[in-house]
Order: C-alpha cells, then sequence, then structure tokens
C-alpha cells in the first residue's frame, strides 16, 4: 500500500498526476511494475509518446518486462535494492547540480538531512550492492533530470517488501529533488493493481481511517461519523490490518471474520499460516461470487451480485470517480453486496435503510469533502471525475499538489538502504519474487474460468534462467518442486531469461501451484505489507 | 483570426479552420462524407479512397479525410455525380475482392461495407469475384479472423502498432497477394498477439470479429450498457453488449475518458465468469463439515446470531472484516460503516497490501 510513504511525504498517498498527461510526458521512468500486462492501457499510452519520439524511458527491474523493449535506459537491480538505486540517482543529480534548488528551497523541507544521508550512496558503493553499472547510474540521473517535466509509475514491485514504504519515499525524494511534483505531465504515481483498491482506500475500507483519510483517532472525525450514523462509542484506535488479522485468528484473538469479496487463502502470503487462521476461527462468515478457496472454509456463505449485475461506482488509479451500470440479472438468488449488508445490519438491530446505490452515494459524499462535490447526475454527464471534488461546480483535480503540497511543504525523508528480510543462503539458494500474468487476475476466481484467457495461460510455471535450469539439470516443462521455509509446490519450468540468473518467478493466481505457499509473511512495519518480492527458495527434481 | 478562411461546400458558403481536413469540415457542417480506411482514432492514410470529393480547380477527386482545407475560396462537391461514380466503383471492387456473402457473415448488420452498398444505391455486384482463399484463422477462443473478407483498410495494423504498439501485424506480400499478417504470417494463436482485440473492434468488416460471440444474437438486438471494466485499475470504459440478459461480448467504449475504445484481453475477452455454471445462486450453510443450500432469512439470521454472541462475549475486536478493491465504492462504504456502527470495531481492511 502505498499511502503510508506518500502521504508522509506529500500529504496525499494517491497518484499525484492523471493518465492523460503521460501524452504530454517527456521522461518515463517506471519502476517495480510490469506494465504492459498489469496495467496494459496505461502501458499503451506510454508505449505512444515512446514510439512517437516525444518521450523517453527508464525502466528500473530485475525482469525483462516488455516495457524494457522500449526503453532507452534499463537498469537491472538486484531485487530488494531499490533504496540503493534510487539513492544512488540522487547522490549523482545533486553532486553534478542537476537538482531544483529553487524548487527544494521554497516547496520543501528535510533536505540537508536527506543530503547527508546520501553522500555515501556514491555510484560505485551503489553497483556494489544492486548490481548496476555505475555508468547507467550517471545516464539514468542525467536523463530524470534534464527533463522539465518527469513523471515516476511504481506498482507492487516496489511496496512488497519489508522497506516498501521507504522504497515510496525515496521515490518521493528523487521527484522533488527535481521539482518533478506538482506539475503537469510529472509526479510520483502508483498505478493501483484492482480496479477499484482506490475506491476502497478513499471510502474507510481501511483499519485506523474513516471515508476520505478522516482519522478515526481524531475525536471530531469520530464525533461528525457518530452523529451521521447515530451510532455510540466508536472505537478511537484504530483496528487489524488484513496482514494482522490472519495471525490474530491464528493465536485465537479474533474469533470471527466477514469476508466480502476476498480470497486470502490465495492471495496472502504463507498460505499454510492462513489456512490454520481461518480454520481457528469460530465464525466465518464469506460473501462471494463464487465457492473461491476462502469460501469453502466458512460457515455461511452468501452469494453476491458480480459488477454486471449491479449499480454503483469504481475509483479508478488516477482517482477519477466513474459509474458502474447493472447490464444483466444476478443469478438465482445472488444479491448485490450493498443489500446483503444492509439486511444483515437491519438483522442485527441497526437499520440501514437505501432504495439505491445512489443513495449510498448521496450519504458518504456528505460525509468526505474531496468527494463533496461529485452526484451520479454529474458522473452521467461528465463521464468520470477526479478527486478532489470540493463542491458541485468544482471540475476535479487532474494533477495534486499545485503550487501547495497537501502537507503544506515537500517532506524529504533520509532512507538508508536496508536488505531484504530472507537472502538466498545454502539451504534456499535461489530468489524467489512473485507477480503477475497479463491473462490472469488477482486469485484467478474470475479469469480461470475463462476459456480465451486459458487458452493464452492455462497453468502457472516457475521462470527459470537457462544456466540455472542447466545446473539444476531441468527442462522446460518439467515440473519440479519449489520449497522455501514455509511450504512446498510442485510446478512445470518455464527457461527463460526474463529474471536474473539466481532469481525464480512465480505468478500467485494459480491455486494449485500457489506461490504464496512459499512467500515470507514478513511486514513492512508501516505499510503492513508482505516481502512477496524477495524470498529464498529451492528448486528440486521429482523422483 | 487568420487561420479562419471562408469555404463553399455543396454550394453553402461555411467557415473553416484552415488546416483541418475535408472530412473534418464536412462532418462539422452536418455533411455526411463516407469513409472505410479512415478511424477518428487512427493516423490518417488516405488508402480506400471511398471519401473522394471533388475540389474545383483539382484534376482528380480528393480523399477528404487526408485533404487539407487551405485556400480561402475552395469550393468542394461532395455529392455530384463523378464523385459518386468513383465511389461506386471502389466500393464494387471491394466486394469483388473478397468472399462478401453478408448471409453468412457474422457481422452481417454490423458492417461499413455492407452499408456502404446500401448508401451507395448498388443493386448487383459489377465484377466477378474471386475469392483469394486464404485459410480461416479460428483455432483460438477469442479472435476468428477471416481475410477473405479483409478490404485492407489497414485499421487493424494502425491499432496494433500506432494505437496499442503490440507491434503484431503488418501489410505482407505484394501485389494481388498483399494480406495482413504477423511476423512469419503465423495464425493469431501462433503469434505474440496479446490479443487486446483493438484490431477487431477496429475492423470494419467481417474479417475480424469476436470469436465468442459468434451465432450468440445479431446485431440489432444487442442492448449496449456502458459500464467500467472490473479488472486492473486503469478504470477503462467497457459496453456490455447484452441479448436476453446475456453479455455476449465486451467492446470499447470509444468515449471512454480513459481507454477512448482501447482494451486489454482481460477487459475484452475475460467475461466468461459473469454466466458461469459456477457462480454461486443460494446462501449456504455449513453443517457437520457440509454445506447445504438455505434461504437468505436463514443464512442472515445464522449470521447475525453468531456475530451478535461473538461480540456480546468477546468484544467487538474479536471480529475483523475485510472488504473488497472489487466491489463498488458504495458497498466498500457500507462494509466499514458495519464494521464500525454495528460491530463496533476498526478491524476493517481490504487486499491494498497484496
Ligand atoms: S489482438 Fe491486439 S496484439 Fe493481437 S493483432 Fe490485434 S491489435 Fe495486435
Ligand atoms: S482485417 Fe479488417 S481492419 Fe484489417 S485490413 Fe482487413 S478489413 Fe481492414
Ligand atoms: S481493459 Fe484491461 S487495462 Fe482496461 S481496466 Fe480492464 S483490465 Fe485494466
Ligand atoms: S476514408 Fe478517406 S481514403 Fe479511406
Amino acid at each position: 500500500m502505498t499511502v503510508a510513504g506518500l502521504a508522509a511525504a506529500f500529504g496525499s498517498g494517491a497518484m499525484t498526476n492523471s493518465l492523460a498527461e503521460i501524452a504530454g510526458g517527456e521522461v518515463f521512468f517506471l519502476t517495480g511494475t510490469n506494465t504492459t500486462e498489469n496495467h496494459p492501457v496505461i502501458a499503451t499510452k506510454m508505449k505512444q509518446a515512446v514510439t512517437k519520439g516525444t518521450a523517453k524511458l527508464i525502466v528500473a527491474d530485475p525482469r525483462a518486462i516488455d516495457m524494457t523493449r522500449f526503453a532507452d535506459i534499463w537498469l537491472r537491480q538486484t531485487p530488494g535494492t531499490d533504496v540503493a538505486l534510487i539513492n544512488g540517482l540522487m547522490h549523482v543529480i545533486i553532486e553534478e547540480g542537476l537538482y531544483d534548488e529553487e524548487y527544494v528551497r521554497s516547496r520543501t523541507e528535510g533536505f540537508e538531512e536527506m543530503r547527508e544521508v546520501l553522500k555515501r550512496y556514491t555510484p560505485q558503493f551503489v553497483e556494489g550492492i544492486a548490481g548496476v553499472a555505475q555508468d547507467d547510474i550517471r545516464k539514468a540521473a542525467r536523463l530524470y533530470a534534464g527533463a522539465k517535466r518527469a513523471s515516476i509509475f511504481y506498482a507492487m514491485g516496489i511496496t512488497q517488501h519489508i522497506t516498501g514504504t521507504d522504497n515510496v519515499k525515496s521515490l518521493a525524494n528523487l521527484a522533488m529533488l527535481c521539482g518533478n511534483v506538482g506539475i503537469e505531465s510529472a509526479g510520483v504515481n502508483p498505478l493501483r493493481g484492482q480496479n477499484n483498491v482506490q475506491g476502497a482506500c478513499d471510502l474507510g475500507a481501511l483499519p485506523n481511517v474513516y471515508t476520505g483519510y478522516q482519522q478515526v483517532g481524531d475525536a471530531a472525525a469520530r464525533k461528525k461519523f457518530a452523529t451521521a450514523w447515530k451510532a455510540s462509542g466508536l472505537p478511537d484506535k484504530p483496528g487489524l490490518t488484513a496482514t494482522e488479522m490472519i495471525p490474530a485468528a491464528a493465536k485465537g484473538e479474533l474469533k470471527a471474520m466477514y469476508i466480502m469479496g476476498e480470497n486470502p487463502l490465495v492471495s496472502d502470503a504463507d498460505l499454510k499460516h492462513v489456512e490454520q487462521g481461518l480454520k481457528n476461527l469460530a465464525f466465518l462468515v464469506v460473501q462471494d461470487i463464487f465457492l473461491t478457496e476462502t469460501a469453502q472454509l466458512a460457515d455461511v456463505v452468501l452469494p453476491a451480485a458480480c459488477f454486471a449485475e449491479k449499480d454503483g461506482t469504481f475509483t479508478n488509479t488516477e482517482r477519477r470517480v466513474q459509474r458502474v451500470r447493472k447490464g444483466v440479472e444476478p443469478p438465482g438468488e445472488a444479491r448485490a453486496d450493498w443489500e446483503i449488508i444492509a439486511d444483515l445490519a437491519a438483522r442485527m438491530g441497526y437499520a440501514m435503510q437505501y432504495r439505491s446505490a445512489e443513495d449510498i452515494f448521496a450519504e458518504f459524499t456528505e460525509l468526505t469533502p474531496s468527494y463533496a462535490g461529485i452526484s451520479y447526475k454529474r458522473l452521467e454527464k461528465e463521464g468520470g471525475i477526479q478527486w478532489p471534488c470540493p463542491t458541485p461546480k468544482h471540475p476535479g483535480t487532474p494533477y495534486l499538489h499545485k503550487d501547495k503540497f497537501v502537507r503544506g511543504k515537500g517532506l524529504f525523508h533520509p532512507v538508508e538502504f536496508i536488505p531484504p528480510a530472507e537472502l538466498p543462503d545454502k539451504d534456499y539458494p535461489l530468489l524467489l519474487t512473485t507477480g503477475r500474468v497479463l491473462y490472469h487476475y488477482h486469485t484467478g476466481s474470475m479469469t480461470r474460468r475463462d476459456n480465451g484467457l486459458n487458452f493464452r495461460y492455462p497453468e502457472g510455471h516457475v521462470e527459470v534462467h537457462p544456466v540455472d535450469a542447466l545446473e539444476l539439470g531441468v527442462a522446460e516443462g518439467e515440473k519440479v518442486r519449489v520449497a522455501s521455509r514455509r511450504g512446498e509446490i510442485e510446478i512445470p519450468v518455464a527457461v527463460t531469461p526474463r529474471s536474473l540468473q539466481g532469481t525464480v518467478f512465480i505468478p500467485f493466481h494459480f491455486f494449485e501451484a500457489a506461490a504464496n505457499r512459499l512467500t515470507n509473511p514478513v511486514l513492512d512495519p508501516i505499510g503492513k505489507i508482505p516481502e512477496f518480492k524477495v524470498c529464498a527458495v529451492r528448486v528440486e527434481k521429482l523422483g | 483570426m487568420s487561420d479562419r478562411i471562408t469555404v463553399t461546400i455543396d454550394g453553402r458558403a461555411v467557415e473553416a479552420v484552415k488546416g483541418e481536413t475535408i472530412l473534418d469540415l464536412a462532418t462539422r457542417v452536418g455533411i455526411k462524407i463516407p469513409t472505410l480506411c479512415y478511424h477518428p482514432r487512427l493516423p490518417i492514410v488516405g488508402a480506400c479512397r471511398v471519401c473522394v470529393v471533388e475540389v474545383e480547380g483539382a484534376r482528380a477527386l480528393v480523399a477528404s479525410c487526408a485533404f487539407p482545407v487551405e485556400q480561402e475560396g475552395m469550393v468542394i462537391k461532395t455529392d455530384t455525380e463523378r464523385v459518386k461514380a468513383a465511389r461506386r466503383l471502389v466500393v464494387e471492387l471491394l466486394l469483388a475482392s473478397g468472399d462478401h456473402n453478408c448471409l453468412l457473415c457474422e457481422s452481417n448488420g454490423h458492417c461499413e461495407l455492407q452499408d456502404l452498398v446500401y448508401e451507395l444505391k448498388i443493386e448487383q455486384p459489377r465484377f466477378s469475384a474471386e475469392p483469394p482463399r486464404h485459410p480461416l484463422d479460428n483455432a483460438n477462443p477469442m479472435i476468428y479472423r477471416d481475410l477473405n473478407k479483409c478490404i485492407l483498410c489497414g485499421r487493424c495494423v494502425r491499432g496494433c502498432n500506432e494505437v496499442q504498439v503490440n507491434q503484431v501485424i503488418d501489410f505482407g506480400y505484394r501485389g494481388g497477394k498483399t494480406k495482413i499478417i504477423t511476423a512469419a504470417d503465423r495464425s493469431y494463436g501462433d503469434s505474440n498477439c496479446v490479443f487486446c482485440g483493438e484490431c477487431v473492434q477496429l475492423c470494419p468488416v467481417g474479417a475480424l470479429v469476436e470469436n465468442k460471440a459468434r451465432f450468440a444474437g445479431r446485431p440489432w438486438d444487442i442492448k449496449k450498457v456502458p459500464t467500467t471494466c472490473t479488472y486492473c485499475g486503469t478504470g477503462c470504459t467497457i459496453d456490455l453488449n447484452i441479448i436476453d440478459g446475456r453479455v455476449v461480448k465486451i467492446t470499447g467504449n470509444e468515449s471512454g475518458v480513459t481507454n477512448q475504445g482501447s482494451l486489454c484481453v482481460k477487459g475484452r475477452f475475460g467475461y466468461e465468469f459473469i454466466h458461469h455454471p459456477d457462480r454461486l445462486t443460494t446462501p449456504l450453510i455449513k453443517e457437520d463439515g457440509r454445506f447445504r443450500e438455505a434461504t437468505w432469512a436463514e443464512a442472515l439470521d445464522v449470521t447475525a446470531r453468531k456475530l451478535g454472541q461473538i461480540k456480546e462475549k468477546h468484544g467487538p475486536d474479536s471480529i475483523g472484516g475485510l472488504s473488497s478493491a472489487r466491489c463498488t465504492n458504495e458497498e466498500n462504504y457500507l462494509m466499514q460503516k458495519f464494521m464500525r456502527a454495528v460491530i463496533g470495531t476498526n478491524n476493517i481492511d481490504h487486499c491494498a497490501r497484496l
């Protein structure tokens, strides 16, 4: 989750700029985003600008992802060394006097402290950590700093580390150093993986905030919601994150869970423990469109309508609120999630009376300043509106932090490089990194039921570098055992130089060969995101 | 302003912006000129010559989609006999170039060539057709490719290369053998095509169609409902194409703010889950380790009772809720409201971290 790192630096955790601004970009810096596979239509906009020659592209990624084919510079860092690499870029930019002094002076704070830390991160020092040639670090630094408008794009490749929050802060540092926040076609842009991650965060599906990031610890906010909801005794202590709930269930502290449209039994790190945790619950209710792996463990399963069967809104990665429209009826007795929640609330003695999704929208816009000016009527007319949109006349906000950061001044953070929690050793000599593929989505409950998508990508593979494959004596298509300290899976091999020698890659969509049986559940202390991108494994021949 | 000029089009004096194409000007002032290789989202090539018009002083007819309005006083005629004859000839030749038996074509009723034949009042094919006998490319479940119906307008090629920048297809061979090909002329399924379907959406005829939607219903029966894609955070605007209460295909909405009609393979072709037989259709309650079907009243009562008891006995913080990044804003709002106001805990999160 990017909210913590960016919010600390800028005062808002959301994507700073807009997708339409990609067309006007001069330099794109992509890191930890496999854009053509995970945000294909955003990738097309980048590729258009690069092939037309109006933009240059820097890609920093350990894997030979498709975007590297379009890159002017490809920095192939060792997984888990992002902070060192970004510090190295900033070191060069400061050393060569390429940074935006005026911007740093007038719009930011904390520069000197950061500069102190950066001194050590010479290109030579960084090459030693990240494995990127000094010369490439210098070239990339000059290209990024030389542009009037350079935009940074990142995704889970940056956040799914124990240093995820640090990684994000580093990117924020880099952008501010070159005056790239608060202007068009620039900024720091987290690409949200799922259709409505942004909206779920905005509407308060987080343990520490109500809608619009109003803190549960803030007495005034609590009072406001208590009044609006006619509820007494709203708790003031932040709750557990998803990644903390499962261990709490395993320990018996959490007794019951209500899970709507999530499948932790495929998506979370260290599945053996997830399963133990969920099985340890006294009561589990799962609301979903399919009997997912998680739903199979439930005591009660509630059938939900899918997106094509209900009205509502999604908020996309660029903060744009857009309509979802009902086209067909749900199957059998399945009902829209909001109707089910409202009915359950009523049965528990709390009246939730809404005639339509629009009613609910009207309720939360009143409680949420950044959404206050948006209505279904406007969405119908204008197509989509980007928050903040505080009043009905406000056109919406394509890019944030213009003239002034949300938090006032932009804050530099001195960030030191910390290695990943678990690195290859004698027993587990290979580094495993996990991710997604173009043809599948999250835990696969929707995409793996599609003949078209399965035609292209029927099952998971472990990508093994040709040299490693030779040493292991394994061939293309051969099923192998991949084991980590937490579990093991059997999975066919794809021999490819896409990953660095010594690194293997497994997409996590496939339950029968679930990468998350292997992953390390250790969390980033602030973002509480597991380190999906680095752990140590061993690959063995079967039989 | 100096870039405004006055020209005459079909006898009307109109104001034009210097440099705009004749086609753009005509469209703006309400004069319809037929097109084929032109598409508003694609670079202009001026190849098919269906859009020809007469410009006074020019010897040949000009392609209006490519020809700029430059001269003050320019006189344009879009509807003369000469123009109509030229257009008719172009269309008659295209008809003869392939296998255009509309009876046997999925695109019947949704085809720009068919529309032109009608518009130009062509009653009899003038030239006899010698179909090119290209093999069908239909082994993949997503895109059905019948190049015997291809009119070589190149829209798919420009879409693949300049919009999606996937660089999969191009014009291949020469002269009469010209054909749209992938590298080494393989089938789509054997090529590096990523099945974004841009080419299908741009194809004006029945050469490229959605394979899963073949025989699912007629174009004129389709009801389109615009909505937002359920997969990644890009938020592309899609059109659910609905016949008899079923989503039979998904197309990109050309006025979508983030995508302007483009989609990826998941958004365009990944819709079978909607009507999949595995969908949950009734509440389930587990008894002795097995699920049994239940009524809503039963399932909600059990849930309310259990949650109530656990809250009573162990306190609200012994209950956790997971909301969903796949659900709507309205549902996420309600879920956290439920956990906070009804249960009384802040134990509410979703999968943003995964
Ligand atoms: S589906 Fe997409 S990638 Fe494949 S040929 Fe068509 S436009 Fe190109
Ligand atoms: S396949 Fe369709 S879009 Fe492509 S050249 Fe042929 S007719 Fe035009
Ligand atoms: S069509 Fe593809 S790129 Fe567009 S929102 Fe859907 S999944 Fe994302
Ligand atoms: S539409 Fe103008 S030449 Fe084809």
